[in-house]
């Protein structure tokens, strides 16, 4: 099969995207997504985890036999959680004060293990790499386009506290858009995720279907 | 089709492949990890106890206790000049999305010296307002007793007491007062204990 980088950057950030094409890995976008800072360091975390596992269940893909792959692909996924998990507690302080509970959760997130069903199982190691960066990317882009609508309306704020997680640099990106207690709480409780995330799909489809694009079924494209 | 055991042993090769990987990892990362855990200790501290009265380290100088319900707390004691100061321990009360867990800290007369929310799942927005984040609110006890108010005024307001409660809230700061005055009780009861040096 002819590898199109192309193809696999337009999959993992729009055609299939995790969140919004296949809605996968719905347990993190709604438990992280109370802010656009949340949700960032949580798709970051995401994104690395799938690059790495990407990249090895690609380089050991002739030594997994077809019956165990499952326990070894979540094998791989957690050991390279456990190794985030251990690295950024002990040298990313003050990130994984902000992250530190919910970096466990990639484990439980379905869509590592789709890609490397998927994906990386019959690819070669660079293509592999590249889908688990785009698909972290792509799913990154969603989780902090959820938290910014609910944070918005919730809370009145953008990127509130981005410093902690990104350094003292990106303290300009910390806005104020309403002023304080005018927010609308609903919108960064549990119920507010599946409306954000809802209305957001509903957006994501309208303009597929402006550009003319087929809609495909969620799913679809990953069987 | 493979045999079996083959199965056994590639799933056996990638658990002891990355079992070690993980153990390395641990071994690597211990040192630093404990270092940091003692540092946010060291700053939740400093928040509750001032570095004005105390010469020591109060991480170091701890000494275990059994609180009222029977759990082992360790009580962080304040030295200067070879005597105790102040302690901090922390307190434990029940708000609207269960335990509040709070730091006290208290001067050798029974003086807040300060409180701090250090975990609770309160709702964002209402109940987390005892963070000194959001709101001042939790500054307030610093300096009060149990005589200072009286102890039927330890209450929120709903409750006859002198404490405000938020606006669509009064669960988790009534737990907030009920701890913080339990643990004043807890330091009148056991004071000797908490501030002898031996």
């Amino acid at each position: 099969m002819a590898t199109s980088y192309g193809r696999i950057m337009r999959d993992g950030l729009w055609d299939s995207n995790g969140v919004f094409a296949m809605l996968l890995g719905m347990c993190p976008t709604m438990a992280m997504t109370t802010s656009a800072t949340n949700g960032l360091g949580m798709g970051l975390a995401t994104a690395v985890v799938m690059a790495a596992s990407g990249l090895l269940v690609a380089m050991f893909r002739s030594y997994i036999t077809q019956e165990v792959r499952i326990p070894v692909y979540i094998l791989i996924v957690a050991a390279m959680v456990t190794l985030v998990d251990l690295t950024m507690n002990a040298w990313m302080h003050e990130l994984y004060k902000v992250l530190g509970l919910f970096i466990p959760l990639i484990v439980s997130n379905c869509l590592p293990l789709a890609r490397l069903e998927a994906f990386a199982a019959k690819e070669p190691v660079l293509p592999s790499l590249c889908d688990g960066i785009f698909m972290g990317i792509g799913f990154t882009l969603s989780l902090t386009v959820i938290g910014a609508c609910r944070e918005i309306v919730g809370s009145g704020t953008l990127f509130a506290d981005a410093h902690l997680l990104l350094g003292p640099v990106f303290q300009f990106m910390e806005v104020r858009v309403f002023p304080q207690g005018t927010g609308v709480l609903v919108a960064i409780l549990p119920p507010g995720g599946f409306l954000a995330a809802g209305l957001l799909l509903v957006v994501k489809r309208m303009i597929d279907v402006a550009c003319g694009k087929e809609i495909q079924m969620a799913g679809a494209h990953s069987v | 089709m493979k045999p079996s055991w083959i199965h056994a042993l590639i799933l056996g090769v990638f658990c002891t492949g990355f079992g070690a990987l993980l153990a390395f990892t641990n071994v690597f990362t211990e040192e630093p990890i404990q270092l940091r855990a003692v540092e946010d200790m060291q700053n939740s501290l400093a928040q509750v106890i001032p570095p004005a009265i105390h010469d020591n380290s109060p991480v170091k100088d701890a000494i275990d206790m059994t609180n009222d319900e029977g759990k082992p707390i360790k009580v962080y004691r304040a030295i200067k000049d070879g005597k105790v100061t102040g302690v901090a321990y922390e307190i434990v009360g029940i708000g609207y999305g269960g335990e509040v867990h709070l730091m006290l800290g208290v001067d050798t007369q029974g003086n807040i010296l300060g409180v701090r929310a250090t975990a609770h799942h309160e709702t964002p927005g209402l109940g987390d307002k005892i963070d000194a984040a959001k709101t001042s609110w939790i500054t307030k006890f610093t300096g009060l007793s149990l005589g200072a108010p009286p102890v039927d005024k330890w209450k929120v307001k709903k409750d006859g007491g002198q404490f405000d409660q938020f606006s669509g809230a009064t669960i988790t700061p009534r737990g907030v007062v009920k701890a913080v005055r339990t643990g004043l009780e807890f330091f009148a009861e056991h004071k000797t204990q908490m501030v002898e040096l031996h």
